[in-house]
C-alpha cells in the first residue's frame, strides 16, 4: 500500500490552471522526486498535498485516509511535514525557538529534548548557533534549520522542496547525503527539485513534471539514461 | 527642577496608559499588518465596563480590572472573527476602512443607549499621596504604573517563553512557515487580538478612575495618539510601543505645563512628523529585508 497517493489532482489559482490532473504514488521508505522547469506546478503540488492551497479536484491519500479537505495542521498531526521553498525559517526567533516551532503539535513532552538532540548531532552547526537569531544564519544554515525544525515533528513523510536552491555545490552535496540519511532513519521523502542531476542520483522513483502535468515517470536510474531527462533536464545529450 | 520631575512623573503617568494601547496596535499590526482604528474605542469600553461594575455591582479595583479586561479582550475576538476576518485575503485598504467603520458603529452605538453625559464613578481608590524628594506620586498613579508594569512583564513572558507566545512570533514572521508547522494562524491571531484588546480594557478603566470620566468618544483622540506611539517606536515592535507610548505622554504633558494645553494635540502630531521624515519605520522597527 502506497504511503501517498494522488489522484487526479485539479489546483487552480483564479483561471489559471495550475496543475492538470497529477497523479503520484509515494511508496513507504523510498526518496521519490519530482523534477521539471520552472511553473511546471512543482511547488504547487507540495502546497496542495500540504493543505495550504485550495484543490479543485482530486483525491489525496495518505496513510490510507484522505487528507483532501484536511487542513494543514492536520496533516501536520498526521505526520507529513513541509520543508517549504526558500526555507520560511522564522526571522526574529532564535534557533532553538524555530526547531521547537517544529514540534509545535506533538504532545509526547518527554521526548523532545532526546530528538533535540538528534538534531543537533545531525547538524552540529545548529547547536552552536541555537541563541542566535535565525536571520543571522547562511543559507546553507538556514536550509539545515528548515529541515531540523520538520524533523521535530516526527514526519512519516518529509516533502522537501528545493533544498539545493542557492546553495553552493559544495553545500548541495552535503544537503543531499542528509537527505539519504534521513531516508536511512526510516523517513520517507518526496523531493522537489532542479538539481535534476542530484535528485535522481538518490532518489528511488521519479516524476517528471511539465505544465501541471505528468509527462515522464519511472524508477530513478532509468529517467536517468533516458534520453528525454537528458536532453531537457540534464543538459546533454545521452552518452550511453 | 521639582516642578520639572513632578511633570515627568504626570507624563510618565499618562504615557503608561498611552503605552497599554499602543501594544494593541502594534501586536495587531505585527501579525496581520492592519491599523485596527478600533482600538481606541475597545479603550472606551473598557472605562464603561468600569463603571458599571463598580457604579451597579459594586465591585473593588481588582475584580473590576480583571472584567474589564476580559469584556475587552472577547469584544476584541468578537470584532475581529466578525469584520476582519473575511476580509484577510482582501486589499489591505479594505480592512483599514472597515476598522474605520467599525470604529464609528462601536463609538455611536455607545451614544446611543449611553448618552452623550459623561459617567463618573464612585469613589474606588484612597486619596493618599506619597511625597518622594519634591515629587508627590498620587495613588492612582501609583496604581497605573503598578498596573502597567505588571502586564508589561506578564505579557513579555507569555510573548518569549510560552508556546502561544511563540506562535504569536513565528505567525507575524511567516504566516505560511507557520502554517506547515501545523500552527493554526487563525487561532494565533484571535489570541493576539484578545490579549491586545484586554491591555486597552485596563488602559480603559485606568483612564477612567485617572481623569473620573468615561465618555463615548473617549477613545478617539488618545487611539490616535497610542497609534501616534505605535508609530514612533516602531510598528509591529513591543519594546517600541512601551517606549512611544512613555515619550508621547511625557512630550504631551510637558509641552501643557511649559508652553500652551492648546499644543497638547498638535506637538503629538508634530511628533509623528518628524519620525516620519527621519526615521520613518520608528524607533525600534525594522527595515523589511529578505534572505533568500
Amino acid at each position: 500500500m502506497s504511503l501517498l497517493e494522488v489522484k487526479d489532482l485539479h489546483v487552480h489559482y483564479g483561471v489559471i490552471e495550475a496543475l492538470k490532473g497529477v497523479s503520484i504514488k509515494v511508496e513507504p521508505g523510498q526518496i521519490v522526486t519530482l523534477i521539471g522547469a520552472n511553473g511546471a506546478g512543482k511547488t504547487s503540488l507540495m502546497h496542495a498535498i500540504s493543505g495550504i492551497v485550495k484543490k479543485t479536484e482530486g483525491e489525496i491519500i495518505f496513510k490510507d485516509k484522505s487528507i483532501f479537505k484536511s487542513n494543514a495542521a492536520h496533516i501536520v498531526a498526521d505526520g507529513l511535514v513541509q520543508v517549504p521553498e526558500g526555507r520560511h525559517v522564522f526571522p526574529g526567533l532564535s534557533v532553538y525557538e524555530n526547531l521547537m516551532m517544529g514540534a509545535y503539535l506533538r504532545k509526547d513532552k518527554k521526548n523532545l529534548q532526546d530528538d533535540l538532540n538528534k538534531i543537533y548531532e545531525r547538524f552540529p552547526i545548529l547547536e552552536k548557533r541555537k541563541n542566535q537569531d535565525a536571520s543571522t544564519l547562511s543559507g546553507g544554515e538556514q536550509q539545515m534549520l528548515a529541515m531540523g525544525r520538520a524533523l521535530m515533528a516526527r514526519p512519516t513523510l518529509l516533502l522537501l522542496d528545493e533544498p539545493s536552491m542557492g546553495l553552493a555545490p559544495i553545500l548541495v552535496k552535503e544537503i543531499f547525503s542528509i537527505i539519504s540519511d534521513i531516508q536511512k532513519g526510516g523517513t520517507t521523502i518526496l523531493l522537489v527539485e532542479q538539481n535534476a542531476r542530484m535528485a535522481l542520483s538518490i532518489a528511488d522513483y521519479a516524476y517528471v513534471l511539465e505544465t501541471g502535468k505528468v509527462v515522464l515517470e519511472g524508477p530513478a536510474k532509468e529517467l536517468a539514461n533516458s534520453t528525454e531527462v537528458q536532453e531537457a533536464y540534464l543538459g546533454g545529450s545521452a552518452k550511453k | 527642577m521639582s516642578q520639572f520631575l513632578q511633570q515627568v512623573v504626570n507624563g510618565l503617568s499618562l504615557g503608561s496608559i498611552y503605552a497599554l494601547v499602543a501594544l494593541g496596535y502594534t501586536m495587531v499590526y505585527g501579525i496581520i499588518k492592519l491599523i485596527n482604528f478600533a482600538h481606541g474605542d475597545i479603550y472606551m469600553i473598557g472605562a464603561y465596563t468600569a463603571f458599571f461594575v463598580t457604579t451597579y455591582l459594586g465591585m473593588s479595583f481588582i475584580p473590576a480590572l480583571l472584567v474589564c479586561m476580559i469584556v475587552c479582550g472577547i469584544l476584541g475576538v468578537g470584532i475581529e472573527r466578525i469584520a476582519y476576518k473575511p476580509l484577510r485575503k482582501a486589499p489591505r485598504i479594505t480592512a483599514l476602512i472597515t476598522a474605520i467603520g467599525v470604529s464609528y458603529v462601536i463609538e455611536y452605538t455607545m451614544q446611543f443607549f449611553m448618552g452623550t453625559s459623561v459617567k463618573t464613578y464612585p469613589k474606588m481608590l484612597p486619596d493618599i499621596s506619597w511625597q518622594i524628594g519634591a515629587v508627590k506620586i498620587s495613588y492612582i498613579q501609583m496604581v497605573i504604573f503598578t498596573v502597567t508594569i505588571v502586564l508589561m512583564v506578564l505579557l513579555t513572558f507569555i510573548i518569549h517563553k510560552t508556546k502561544i507566545g511563540r506562535a504569536m512570533r513565528a505567525v507575524s514572521a511567516d504566516e505560511n512557515g507557520a502554517k506547515l508547522m501545523g500552527i493554526s494562524v487563525d487561532n494565533t491571531i484571535s489570541i493576539t487580538f484578545l490579549i491586545g484588546s484586554a491591555l486597552a480594557g485596563a488602559a480603559g478603566m485606568l483612564v477612567g478612575l485617572y481623569y473620573n470620566s468615561a465618555s463615548p468618544l473617549m477613545g478617539m483622540v488618545p487611539g490616535l495618539k497610542a497609534f501616534v506611539a505605535a508609530v514612533f517606536g516602531g510598528i509591529g515592535s513591543i519594546p517600541g510601543a512601551l517606549v512611544g507610548g512613555l515619550f508621547i505622554g511625557v512630550a504631551e504633558t510637558m509641552v501643557v505645563a511649559y508652553g500652551s494645553s492648546l499644543y497638547r494635540d498638535a506637538i503629538v502630531y508634530i511628533i509623528l512628523i518628524i519620525v516620519l521624515i527621519v526615521k520613518p519605520a520608528g524607533l525600534f522597527g525594522k527595515n523589511e529585508r529578505e534572505k533568500v
